[in-house]
């Protein structure tokens, strides 16, 4: 059931008012939501510089590399003569689409399995938990470095989807949802035992609702809270997940920037040219403390019992 | 009168688990060998104290899980044997409302949704107006502004929500309303109100009611049948004039002195129990009573007493010759 805003009833949309309220008080949350707006823009300026100013962000030009800032290059050029500021925005895009699609496939994985293993209960959810324990135990870097090189032709793939750079970033997403749907899985886990005890779902049974039916009625939308702001929380990690993967050489794969492998590729070059590194390690770091502010300021937005000062 | 429900020898025992590898190292004895029966437009009342198993029943019925062992009949077709998809369609001829109005009511839902659920469920509306139409007669029913209908639960007080339960339940067309103390949360006034509701839709459509509570006053008020439970067991079942003025078992004697009288001077004969119920994991032996009956003999301890027939349509578990008012009477 969807309702736009246009119809929900006064107390509802009050309830919503309240929360922004709520979330507005939150200095570092709006600090946040501004600056990830700002990221967002930056990210999506690629397209408008490069056709305004003319830059081919993947042209090398081997005659002026680590050039500094100048008017043609505001921050300059890299390794291989190429604009760093156009290199950043595109590479933003990259991250932050990976940071968003990934954690959107890895919920949804986490938010199934959680809903399950809550709702029936029993063996069902003896077997998904323990199941989500395992993986939770599985040491994460080997893992990752393990499934980051799995040749795709090997499995059906063909040549050229496997060499091109889109297959770089589907299997980072494909890699990050895999080990990434676990905290969202207990999460979901823990509050769908919470609302199937409540009279209103087995209220559901009794009138002939499906488990199916009764999950997605009645125990999702009394969830949500929690999971937004758990949603949230996750996509600053995927973001540093992502560029842990870049930098190991599995991720979005060059010429493609992503932040991850500038910074891997900024590595051998810190003594000689330290602001390849620092540009992308920058923007990481602002991105992961934005969203996690604006993941508090959602909490504290949600959850009427909150007090802040 | 034809028998609308049947239940046979019910019990719900839940296992206690514990230790490393999670073995039933106990079980609760929550319901343990329960029969009785509802006629068609009839209301029978399960009362009994907190944690004697009277919701158990309830829930054991609605299938809401399986019960241990006994049978579930209604017009004479068993249905606790049947596979959840078998007894879907059946599942529109019992329906229940609630004690809490606050958790029994999606507070993400608008009013004719919830409403509208079981009639969508079962596939009983022909189109969307035929559904709204069908909605707003219900609302017309439990004596709801039909202008409620987009509105959500938290709008709405303790008896308004009992009202939008009631229409749930009614919205599949049942013949058989399980009241889960559904008036124990409310206000005395408003639960006046919804005891009459009840009892007009009863005239009104034939529904039977299944009433569990706990509370006597209550239940006086509008039941024909009274089945009292103790500890998982139905010790007195009889219609209601007996029981109010013939009680046979000392459990209901006990509970009947506990009713509150309003009137300061009439004479008390209160019958005080001591001790508290025991545990239904480990109930005693011989009679469950036997603990904290003023009444109590030798044989109580030793042997349980069957249900016997004490009067016209009137059964009761206990060893005792005569009612505890009769044995008042002639110690005196």
């Amino acid at each position: 059931m969807s309702t736009t805003l246009e119809t929900l009833p006064e107390a509802a949309i009050a309830g919503w008012r309240l929360r922004w309220r709520r979330f507005r008080s939150h200095r570092p949350a709006m600090v946040s939501l501004v600056v990830l707006v700002l990221l967002t823009l930056f990210a999506l300026a690629a397209y408008p510089v490069q056709w305004f100013a003319g830059i081919d962000p993947f042209a090398t030009d081997l005659l002026s590399r680590f050039d500094p800032p100048s008017a043609a290059h505001w921050l300059g050029t890299d390794e291989a003569g190429r604009d760093e500021l156009v290199r950043l925005m595109i590479g933003g895009q990259m991250s932050l689409l990976v940071g968003l699609l990934a954690t959107a496939v890895g919920a949804m994985v986490g938010l199934i399995i959680g809903l399950l293993a809550g709702y029936f209960g029993g063996r069902t959810d003896a077997f998904l938990m323990r199941f989500t324990d395992g993986m939770i135990a599985l040491p994460l870097l080997p893992l990752l470095i393990v499934i980051g090189a799995v040749d795709l032709t090997k499995i059906g793939f063909s040549q050229e989807f496997a060499h091109s750079g889109a297959a770089g970033f589907w299997r980072v997403i494909v890699i990050i949802a895999l080990v990434d749907w676990t905290s969202i899985a207990r999460l979901v886990r823990a509050a769908t035992l919470a609302i199937r005890e409540r009279d209103f779902v087995r209220a559901a049974r009794v009138s002939g609702a499906g488990p199916i039916y009764a999950m997605i009625a009645h125990v999702l939308p009394n969830i949500a809270t929690p999971l937004i702001v758990a949603v949230t929380l996750t996509v600053g990690r995927v973001i540093l997940l992502e560029s842990v993967l870049s930098f190991l050489g599995f991720g979005i794969v060059p010429p493609t920037p992503s932040w991850g492998n500038m910074l891997n590729n900024a590595q051998e070059l810190v003594a000689t040219a330290p602001a390849l590194a620092i540009y992308p390690g920058l923007l990481i770091f602002i991105t992961v403390i934005a969203v996690n502010f604006l993941g508090d300021g959602l909490q504290h937005a949600f959850d009427p019992r909150s007090q802040r000062r | 009168m034809t028998k609308l429900l049947e239940v046979f020898d019910l019990k719900k025992h839940f296992p206690i688990r514990a230790g490393l590898l999670g073995g039933v190292t106990a079980k609760v004895h929550a319901v343990d060998g329960v029969s009785f029966d509802v006629a068609k437009g009839e209301t029978v009342s399960l009362v009994g104290e907190s944690g004697c198993g009277k919701s158990t029943v309830g829930r054991a019925i609605l299938r809401l899980f399986a019960p241990t062992a006994g049978q579930v009949h209604i017009d004479g077709n068993r249905i606790d044997d049947l596979s959840p998809a078998e007894l879907r369609p059946l599942r529109r001829r019992i329906q229940v409302v609630f004690q809490d109005p606050f958790s029994s009511l999606n507070p993400r839902m608008r009013v004719r949704d919830i409403i509208g659920e079981p009639i969508l469920n079962f596939s009983l509306s022909s189109s969307g107006s035929d559904l709204e139409d069908q909605v707003a007669t219900l609302m017309d029913k439990v004596r709801l502004p039909r202008d409620a209908m987009n509105r959500f639960p938290h709008e709405f007080s303790g008896g308004q929500r009992q009202r939008i339960g009631i229409a749930r339940a009614l919205a599949p067309g049942a013949d058989l309303i399980i009241c889960d103390e559904a008036v124990s949360a409310l206000d005395v006034s408003v639960k006046a109100q919804i005891v009459n509701l009840l009892s007009d839709l009863q005239d009104e459509l034939g529904l039977a009611l299944l009433f569990i509570s706990h509370d006597l006053a209550i239940v006086e008020h509008l039941t024909h049948r009274v089945a009292v439970m103790y500890l998982g067991k139905i010790v007195e079942f009889t219609d209601r004039r007996t029981l109010f003025s013939m009680a046979h078992h000392p459990y209901t004697a006990a509970l009947l002195s506990a009713v509150p009288v309003p009137d300061p001077d009439a004479p008390r004969n209160r019958i005080i129990l001591t001790g508290d119920v025991p545990s239904p994991i480990d109930p005693p032996s011989g009679c469950r009573f036997h603990t904290r009956c003023p009444f109590v003999f030798d044989r109580c301890r030793i042997e349980e007493p069957p249900l016997r027939i004490v009067g016209p349509a009137h059964v009761s578990a206990c060893h005792l010759e005569h009612a505890p008012g009769e044995v008042i009477a002639h110690a005196a």
